[in-house]
């Protein structure tokens, strides 16, 4: 059976497509595209995929990760553009490599998150980081399933910084260019890095830390979205590619699949 | 003129509601066309949640038959839940379509389907949030024409204040047909502004429009007559009915949305009509003559859908999906075509017969085999035969003593209360029925673990089948039947602990028949309801019984009529009934006759192999029934790489 990993995003509006709505678009993807899944055993045989650290609902992303099981050798790159193409526009497939490597969900140690603020002006956001980042420790509430949860939302926080204002940051989706619109006051960007930790700490967490510490209250929603995921390098504070492993090693040794259409018409 | 988003002002909501995905649109096969070069607009809207109204097939295919045309266009609409709503309201966000988010009141059209009467008060929150409103009369030149559809329009007079015109049967043709209409309307520069447009529908005798019709009231309270009040406009509306379903081969690329729905499977209509003739079922006999789709039809419908949607199941629906004439060779061909493919085939509709489990077997080939649904509908043979389910209970004890031999474990059945003419006794032979299945299951299998659930629904008499003079059983009388029969199955102690029992109570059945047969007097209750919060009817959890019954007494006051007059009174032969004026190709004699024969239990054949027994249909219609058998087979697929 050949694995291989895949990167996808939600962006724009599909930001609010929930996991299992997510899980179920991709599966019937895989049909329509014809992809050659292995299923697994059993009464009732199911596709065998498997999915990493999904990002909450109403959330964008652009590194969401999966890994998925063939019947048969197919050549990453090319699979990667044929389930992109069977997926609507914003659940995009973005990079494939065939798996090389165990442990792959340990490497994801952590996530880049950027943060936009709509009605919030740089002056309040950059007070307001400066008091979280001071702090030793910032409980926050959150409602779980289980009840009310508090919590420590700072030791989670690898970095936070302000994006200055003259950075073009390149809107990430198709909506996300809309929200200064909507106010017409500033808007400030976030980026955060925070370790993936139990009890997981998200960024709306840090959101309610940011007003616990300092009143930031934003007017409108935050637009969040999911920048990267991967291993932390804790001297830069930078996320860096989970996939880089085996892409590594697919390039020191190649596959079969080095010839895909041979494999195919053996 | 282009008409912007409101998904900016949407988006900033959503995170506060459940299950935003619903009102972001983007599934697969949606359309979404250029404003600008569309000249006739249609909004539709299936009045429910997203969930129920998105598989909803007639919306989906008028959906496509209209956006395949060049220069027309159609967006979609749900109701949204009242956490969206309240928000709405709060940030005036208007009604939006979810495929381009365009308000709901910039379209030329907003036609609503109704498939239960449940949802006239989510269509008078959709026009309110539209902008649009709530009455016909106060609408201008800028508001769209409201239409509705759908089996619930064939009774459109209770919601007559509200909508502009209403189209009864088959929407395929009708659609374009009012299309060109409007099209040329526009084109002329709109004159005589709304009333002329309204006109040239009403004369073509196909379009409904209510403020043409004047309804004159008795003493009684009852209807004296319905006339004409417009040169040219007919004094009956017919219905619409399409011939040869292989030319309307819809949907052809069937929505499948990122948000989960209540059937997560791609249908394909094998049929349209059924002349079983049961009594009760007004589907049954509002959507004669029987049309079937041929064999060829069916399989390249199956095979382009799944290309085109990757579902893993196929629903073949009808009426009574058993009954079309190559079933076993369509149920045959498709298994064997899809059986590596792991799709699943299922039939929604089946009757009680030996000749079914052929068919579960044939199409549970690879899967699991649970349950096995049956629908006797009436306890006792003497009450089958008043309805006209012409089912003994031999047969079904030979079907289900089949089904249980075949490794089914399961079996439900469904059977309705408050029948007409029923007594205690017909409903307490459901419980011996139900005993005797599973009598007959432990003897086939010799094992005790057997299982039987009795699923039971009030009876609704509806317009335009044989039951629509009868009167309707009480709440409180409902209750009390259902009750006995509960006693009956739980004192049972040999079998009582195999039998489940689902059952609702009377009340929603009081109100679905006040809207089903009521007149335009029933409108003011509508509304009432509605600036009560009434939202939602057809959901448990959103329904009050209460507030319906404070509505009818408020809305009915000085009329001299109460909700019991138009639910359980008995209607007389020579009764004006608000609906007589639309056609629906049912002879009135005929149905009055047929009334006449269940009172006396006597039964009628299906005239699919029985000579016409004179519904009145095919002459009045000029139709004819369209079935097979075709003689082809579904050959294999071969697999192209």
């Amino acid at each position: 059976m050949q694995r291989i990993r895949l990167r996808y995003t939600k962006r724009g509006r599909l930001r609010f497509t929930s996991h299992r709505d997510f899980q179920r678009a991709f599966e019937r993807a895989l049909r329509r595209s014809a992809v050659p899944m292995a299923y697994s055993a059993g009464f009732t045989p199911h596709p065998k995929v498997s999915y990493a650290n999904a990002a909450p609902t109403g959330v964008g992303s652009e590194a969401e990760y999966l890994e998925i099981g063939l019947a048969d050798v197919r050549d990453p790159e090319a699979l990667r553009a044929q389930l992109d193409e069977s997926l609507p526009d914003g659940l995009d497939i973005i990079d494939a490599v065939e798996v090389r490597t165990p442990n792959f969900v340990e490497r994801l140690e952590a996530s880049l998150w950027e943060v936009r603020l709509p009605g919030v002006s740089e002056q309040q956001a950059a007070h307001a980081i400066e008091l979280f980042l001071a702090a030793e420790s910032v409980e926050v509430e959150r409602q779980t399933k289980n009840g009310l949860r508090v919590f420590d939302a700072r030791g989670a926080v690898a970095s936070l910084t302000l994006v200055p204002s003259q950075v073009d940051v390149a809107p990430v989706g198709e909506y996300s260019a809309t929200s200064d619109v909507r106010t017409g006051d500033g808007c400030a960007i976030l980026r955060l890095v925070v370790r993936h930790a139990t009890p997981a700490v998200r960024p709306d967490d840090v959101l309610s830390g940011l007003r616990s510490t300092a009143d930031l209250a934003p007017p409108v929603p935050a637009e969040v979205t999911r920048l990267a995921q991967g291993p932390l390098d804790e001297e830069t504070g930078t996320v860096t590619d989970p996939l880089a492993l085996d892409r590594a090693a697919a390039q020191a040794v190649p596959s079969e699949t080095a010839e895909p259409q041979a494999v195919a018409s053996a | 003129m282009t008409v912007e988003s409101v998904f900016p002002r949407l988006e900033a909501l959503l995170p506060h509601v459940q299950k935003p995905i619903q009102y972001v649109g983007g599934e697969l096969n949606s359309t979404v066309k250029d404003w600008d070069a569309c000249d006739v607009r249609w909004a539709l809207m299936y009045p429910d949640a997203y969930e129920v109204g998105l598989p909803n097939q007639g919306v989906m295919i008028l959906y496509e038959v209209l956006n395949e045309r060049e220069g027309v266009l159609a967006e979609r609409t749900y109701s949204v839940w009242p956490d969206l709503e309240a928000l709405m309201r709060e940030h005036r966000v208007p009604q939006f379509t979810v495929d381009a988010h365009r308000p709901v009141k910039a379209f030329d059209v907003f036609g609503l389907s109704f498939s239960t009467e449940l949802g006239y008060t989510n269509m008078l929150t959709a026009l309110d949030l539209a902008g649009i409103p709530l009455e016909a009369a106060d609408r201008t030149i800028d508001d769209p024409i409201v239409l509705a559809g759908g089996h619930a329009a064939f009774n459109p007079e209770p919601i007559a204040d509200f909508i502009d015109c209403a189209v009864v049967g088959d929407g395929e043709q009708a659609v374009l047909d009012i299309t060109e209409i409007i099209r040329a309307w526009k084109a002329e520069g709109r004159p005589g502004g709304r009333d002329e447009l309204l006109l040239r529908l009403a004369r073509t005798g196909g379009v409904y429009v209510p403020k043409f019709y004047d309804v004159e009231y008795l003493p009684d309270g009852r209807i004296g007559r319905v006339v004409p009040n417009a040169p040219g406009v007919p004094w009956r509306v017919s219905k619409h009915t399409v011939m040869d379903l292989d030319e309307w081969p819809y949907p052809k690329q069937p929505l499948v949305p990122l948000a989960e729905t209540v059937h997560e499977r791609m249908s394909v209509e094998i049929f349209r009509g059924c002349t079983r003739g049961c009594r009760f079922c007004q589907a049954g006999m509002i959507t004669r003559p029987v049309r079937e789709r041929s064999i060829t039809g069916i399989g390249e419908m199956v095979e382009r859908g799944l290309k085109a949607t990757g579902f893993e199941e196929v629903g073949l629906l009808s009426l009574s999906s058993a009954d079309h004439t190559e079933i076993g060779e369509i149920a045959k061909g498709l298994a064997d075509r899809y059986t590596d493919d792991k799709i699943g085939l299922s039939l929604p509709s089946t009757r009680v017969d030996a000749f079914n489990i052929d068919l579960a077997n044939e199409l549970t080939r690879n899967g699991r085999r649970s349950g096995l649904t049956f629908a006797p509908e009436g306890g006792s043979e003497r009450i089958r035969k008043v309805i006209n389910k012409m089912v003994s209970e031999e047969d079904l004890i030979r079907t289900v003593a089949a089904a249980y031999g075949n490794g089914w474990r399961q079996v439900k059945l469904y059977f309705m209360v408050g029948l007409p003419t029923e007594t205690d006794e017909d409903v307490l032979q459901i419980a011996e029925m139900a005993k005797n299945v599973i009598q007959k299951g432990r003897e086939v299998t010799g094992q005790n673990d057997i299982r039987c659930t009795v699923s039971i629904g009030g009876f609704v008499p509806k317009p335009h089948t044989p039951f629509q003079w009868s009167p309707q059983l009480s709440a409180e009388a409902t209750d009390a039947r259902l009750g006995k029969l509960r006693d009956a199955i739980r004192n049972d102690r040999k079998y009582g602990k195999n039998i489940g029992f689902r059952y609702h109570d009377g009340k929603p059945g009081i109100v679905e028949g006040l809207l089903s047969r009521g007149d335009r007097r029933t409108g003011k209750i509508i509304r009432a309801v509605y600036e009560d919060g009434g939202r939602f009817d057809g959901w448990r959890e959103h329904f009050s019984y209460d507030r319906w019954m404070r509505a009818a007494e408020k809305g009915l006051a000085g009329t001299g009529v109460d909700v019991e007059w138009y639910t359980t009174r008995e209607r007389a032969y020579e009764e004006v009934l608000p609906w007589d004026h639309l056609d629906s190709g049912l002879d009135k004699d005929w149905l009055w006759e047929d009334w006449q024969d269940a009172l006396e239990e006597v039964e009628v054949d299906d005239c699919r192999w029985t000579p016409c027994f004179d519904c009145g249909v095919c002459p009045q219609m000029d139709t004819q029934i369209q079935i097979g058998p075709t003689g082809v087979k579904l050959l294999p697929l071969t697999v192209v790489k």
